[in-house]
């Protein structure tokens, strides 16, 4: 049990020392590839839980296509290195208020999430017998398209709606 | 301290080692024969004897080039990323050695009775090894992306981004075939699909996917081409227009982890298809124990048919390879499954 817990903090620390570096590195190729490595320690504690599957699907769909397309976007847009001395100081963002209400609300979602995990009943049990993971992957096509069908259309909609506006947006006007 | 050291020696363990070492020294060795069979098979084609000096026939040209490669001075572009571009080759030929892991290539074995139980002849014997392979193969996109980016060089970058786009359109295709043999097996373990294609049909016909799978195979086969960026799919390496793609840059060792890791991506896409479609360690005539024999012989046919491929075929144009990923391979991909669908539905394949 020692090793899993070792295994855990591994993975722990991964993710978040990866997803700290997404936001502190004002390179942008650095940053994306910071996060694939934090998607990496997710997958690693995907497997730790027991859920192979979601593991998988976890680096099939984030770290081979989703950050793929963002690193292409990224280089073929050549997005320049952040630099502090070319950042905008009178952005209404910078200014002293904006920045305070930023901090309550930073504040006020970590209380909210520490509030939402201690209501979870359930979450310091192990899963062992009586507690079966969520890797079968028939019992995830049947949730999926039965008690969960509704959602699971709706974001399929989303995403359509989402594809057909960047098309929309990006075409060109022939006038 | 005496229970650790009893896990450290135990059989078991050490069965897993040794298992894990075959595979390791496996594939850098069949990297070493590809490029030997690459040149003689290449100069068959053309009527030339190929490497014939060093050594009896020119068997040593493998260790003649690597030689080469270590003592090559290694350069670095200026302008180069310097973290990125040494980190490339590495991403390229860990994934390639990854994408091995799930694979088994023997039926499980005892190693004759010194072992207390039998271990599958696999790295990671992993339920869902199908889709291991896929994802692991979706991240060596990165190695050649980074190495196109980090060198900082218009070739470079143009061949990057080339191959990735064809590796990510042709990995649609790819997936898709994977999935109709899954339907047909039931199950995404390698192990668990090669075992399913034991035995015969009518008594003779071996129970291999790829009879009722035709279209399936030709789908992963064309697929596979693409992805390992091999002739006639090779625009990386297109070198009338783009010098040598994504590792134009590279010398040395850093550009020999990027050869290593396209032929070991061509021996795991031939393992796979070993295993998905031609029955895996299955065969007649040789006791299962010896099954891996069965294995080599497949996968050495395969590779050849790489070969092959690349000195019969032109390379198509940039147009047309992806108008043949999106419009023929990817619409015969999704026919295949609904037809193996509805085959499974109705006649309970």
């Amino acid at each position: 049990m020692a090793s899993e817990a070792l295994l855990f903090y591994a993975f722990a620390a991964a993710t978040v020392i990866g997803a700290i570096i997404v936001v502190a590195q004002r390179n942008p190729v650095y940053s994306l590839m910071s996060l694939v490595g934090s998607f990496f320690g997710l997958c690693g504690l995907y497997v730790l839980l027991e859920a192979p599957f979601l593991a998988v699907v976890q680096i099939i769909v984030y770290a081979g296509a989703i950050m793929v397309l963002f690193l292409f976007v990224v280089m073929v847009l050549n997005v320049p290195r952040e630099d502090a001395a070319e950042w905008d100081r009178s952005h209404p963002l910078f200014r002293p208020m904006a920045m305070r209400v930023g901090a309550a609300l930073a504040l006020l979602l970590t209380v909210e999430l520490g509030w939402a995990l201690s209501r979870t009943p359930g979450l310091t049990a192990p899963i062992g017998e009586d507690r079966p993971a969520v890797s079968s992957m028939a019992e995830l096509g049947r949730v999926l398209f039965t008690e969960y069908m509704f959602a699971f259309e709706v974001t399929s909609i989303l995403i359509i709606a989402a594809m057909v506006g960047a098309v929309v947006l990006s075409r060109k006007r022939d006038d | 301290m005496g229970a650790i050291v009893e896990t450290l020696t135990s059989p078991m363990l050490i069965g897993y080692l040794v298992v894990v070492s075959i595979v390791f020294v496996g594939l850098q060795l069949m990297a070493a024969v590809m490029v030997y069979a690459e040149r003689k098979v290449a100069a068959f084609m053309q009527q030339r004897y190929g490497p014939y000096l060093v050594g009896p026939r020119g068997l040593l040209q493998p260790v003649a080039d690597i030689l080469k490669l270590f003592f090559k001075e290694e350069l670095r572009p200026k302008a180069a990323d310097a973290f990125l571009f040494s980190l490339a080759p590495i991403i390229s030929v860990a994934t390639a050695y990854l994408a091995f892991a799930p694979v088994p290539f023997g039926a499980p074995t005892d190693f004759f009775g010194l072992l207390p139980e039998k271990i599958p002849l696999m790295v990671a014997d992993v339920d869902v090894g199908v889709l291991v392979i896929f994802a692991v193969a979706s991240m060596g996109v990165y190695g050649i992306v980074l190495a196109g980016w980090a060198s900082n060089s218009k070739y470079s970058l143009l061949g990057g981004l080339r191959s990735s786009a064809q590796m990510i359109s042709y990995e649609l295709a790819y997936g898709m075939a994977l999935a109709t043999v899954v339907m047909l097996a039931g199950s995404m373990s390698l192990r668990e699909i090669v075992d399913q294609q034991q035995g015969y049909w009518f008594g003779f016909i071996p129970k291999w996917y790829i009879f009722p799978q035709l279209l399936g195979f030709f789908v992963f086969a064309c697929a596979g081409v693409a992805e390992t960026n091999r002739a006639p799919f090779d625009f990386p390496e297109a070198e009338q227009e783009l010098v040598a793609g994504y590792h134009t840059e590279y010398s040395s060792m850093r550009f020999a982890m990027f050869f290593m890791a396209e032929y070991i991506n061509m021996v795991t896409v031939s393992a796979v298809a070993t295993n998905l479609f031609l029955g895996g360690w299955h065969g007649p005539f040789i006791p299962p124990e010896f099954g891996w024999i069965w294995f080599v012989i497949k996968l050495a046919a395969l590779l050849f048919a790489y070969l092959w491929l690349r000195w019969t075929l032109p390379r198509f144009r940039y147009d047309q390879l992806m108008a043949f990923g999106w419009k023929v391979l990817l619409p015969l991909a999704t026919l295949n499954l609904l037809l193996t669908a509805a085959g499974i539905l109705y006649f309970g394949l």
